[in-house]
């Protein structure tokens, strides 16, 4: 297991999540096994992990949907088997699939979950039109929530999961199967929350997602915990390898470029010329000064970073280092 | 305000019990189950030929109606939540398990006195007198409750089609009918026999002779009270409601008069 950089000088404030040795069993397959971490004040913590990596599972019982097998959790330091209640005033869920009640419209919806999160009228009737304006629900908020398209669905499940303005924010797929449109709308209320000091607990597949807004990312794999770290930190700590791109206005032979400084193996598709490199300053200089001696033209050159999505396949053992 | 507090969890529960009855009262089951099912049945034996006196079948279907009704809602909620995932954000949310039953019992209690009042608003235009009224309603009360209560065990089954519980609601509820004492009064009823073992033990006997009392004054109020010692959910709290009325009316006066129709 990759251990986290504790090193971070911007990382300090309590935890607001700590999970220790969480275990679920069904039957007899072991959905999560003994995992353990820490989620803390005001970070987006992306949660990630092949299909069946018993993501959901953790997130339902960090939310007290179903009950713990092994360990404890703790929110907000409550112990979530213990003082579920008030663990749960204090977050808020949006889960994958929306569970608004459709026989109800949008703004029953909210007024239900304000009463059921005990808001006075008044308090939930404002923060109800303020979210349906900013989630573009607001000329829809009539009309029974079955006649809503998934995108809307899944809006107006985050303005649900809003309304008692949370501290911590439990998010599962919150984009899968959206329109671009809604998919910023939510990453963008997603950051504007996050600056504003809610912490996020997101389970995403989406690696670009994970990448551009989580603070940290823990990788589970058959329920157990893999990494952990910041995006960047887990990337080069699991590819350390760069690729550099390169195409020249003439051809040039194979054995020249895989002879260049710094060049630890080339390859070539079309025209573009893709060079494996542990340095890509070192090979980029290289490159040029060959260019010159040859009188080649660079046509293009890009630098490609090591992605999460390999770091996430080899840390998740579907591709092999 | 201490969200984990009983009073707080209470009014929870009166939230979830307004959106169950917003959202499920109207449901096909639920109609069918509740309303029709016992419309029917009490046609059924209206127009049977068997020349019931009026007194003695309305009763017969308030008592019908309250059981049905208050075991329409609450077996069907928990499969349809389950079923719309909406259970899952319910359980998300900052309210216990107790308060989610609680909710649920209520919104089915509400449903079976509601349909039931207007049955029994239906025998009073109908010229039947209304004796012990308060008796009445207090025996509706309890057995809407333990009804509803009896309704969300059928919903203990792990499933999301609401279907296979209805179905399971099905196989109970009817036995139940036909045993109960509705439309064939246990003191007509063979001492002994195989009929009179399970129907002085149903929940359903003892409602309508709760009904029957206060409404029509048939029964043997004591001798009810004490020949059913009944069921352990049912039998308390209707038993307290029988020897209540029993004292409150003091009808022992009537207590012969099987079927009679009134009370004088």
């Amino acid at each position: 297991m990759i251990k986290e950089n504790s090193d971070d000088p911007s990382a300090g404030g309590p935890n607001i999540i700590e999970v220790e040795t969480l275990t679920k069993t069904f039957g007899a397959i072991t959905a999560v096994d003994g995992i353990s971490f820490e989620v803390r004040r005001g970070e987006i913590f992306g949660f990630l992990g092949p299909n069946g990596a018993g993501k959901t599972t953790t997130t339902r019982m960090l939310t007290g949907v179903v009950p713990i097998d092994g360990g404890s959790v703790r929110i907000f330091g409550h112990d979530i088997q213990k003082e579920p209640v008030l663990a749960k005033q204090r977050f808020g869920v949006v889960p994958e699939t929306s569970n608004a009640y459709v026989d109800l419209t949008a703004w029953q919806n909210l007024m239900l979950v304000g009463d059921l999160y005990g808001l006075d009228r008044t308090r939930a009737e404002r923060r109800s039109s303020d979210l349906l304006e900013t989630l573009g629900l607001s000329g829809r908020s009539d009309q029974k929530v079955k006649g809503y398209s998934k995108g809307m669905k899944q809006r107006l499940i985050l303005a649900m999961a809003l309304l008692h303005e949370p501290e911590l924010l439990f998010l599962d797929e919150p984009t899968s199967g959206l329109d671009v449109q809604s998919t910023q709308m939510i990453l963008g209320l997603l950051r504007d929350l996050n600056a504003d000091g809610t912490t996020i607990f997101l389970t995403t597949h989406n690696m670009e997602e994970a990448n551009r807004l989580c603070d940290r990312i823990g990788i589970i794999r058959s329920g157990k915990i893999v990494a952990i770290d910041a995006p960047e930190r887990l990337k080069t700590a699991i590819d350390r390898e760069h690729q550099v791109e390169v195409s020249f206005d003439r051809p040039v032979p194979a054995e020249a470029i895989a002879g260049l400084d710094g060049v630890a193996g080339a390859s070539r598709t079309g025209d573009v010329w893709q060079i494996t490199t542990g340095n890509p300053d070192l090979t980029i200089r290289s490159l040029v000064a060959f260019s010159g001696d040859r009188g080649a033209t660079i046509l293009t050159l890009n630098t490609l970073a090591p992605s999460l999505d390999r770091a996430f396949l080899r840390l998740t053992g579907e591709e092999q280092p | 305000m201490n969200p984990a507090a009983y009073g707080e969890q209470v009014r929870r529960a009166w939230v979830i019990a307004r959106k169950d009855i917003r959202v499920y009262y109207l449901k096909g089951p639920v109609l069918i189950f509740g309303i029709f099912m016992p419309v029917f049945l009490f046609l059924a034996f209206f127009l049977g030929g068997r020349q019931l006196p009026l007194a003695f079948l309305v009763s017969g279907l308030v008592g019908m109606t309250l059981f049905f009704t208050s075991t329409a809602v609450s077996p069907a909620i928990f499969p349809w939540e389950g079923q719309a995932r909406t259970l899952e954000r319910l359980a998300a949310c900052p309210v216990t398990v107790e308060a989610i039953v609680l909710g649920d019992m209520i919104a089915s209690t509400l449903f079976g006195i509601g349909v039931t009042a207007i049955t029994l608003l239906i025998g009073l235009a109908l010229g039947l007198p209304l004796l012990h009224g308060i008796v009445l309603g207090f025996g509706i009360l309890i057995a809407a409750c333990c009804f509803s209560g009896l309704g969300m065990l059928l919903a203990v089954p792990p499933t999301n089609l609401p279907s296979n519980i209805m179905m399971l609601s099905t196989l109970l509820k009817f036995p139940l009918v036909f045993i109960s004492g509705i439309f064939v009064p246990l003191e007509q009823m063979r001492r002994g026999g195989s009929c009179w073992r399970p129907a002085r033990r149903s929940p359903t006997s003892r409602t309508s002779s709760a009904t029957r009392f206060p409404a029509h004054t048939i029964s043997r109020w004591r001798s009810i009270s004490r020949c059913l010692p009944g069921s352990p959910w049912f039998s308390p709290p209707l038993r307290c409601a029988c020897t209540g009325g029993a004292c409150r009316g003091g009808c022992d006066r009537c207590s012969d008069r099987k079927m009679s129709g009134r009370c004088q």
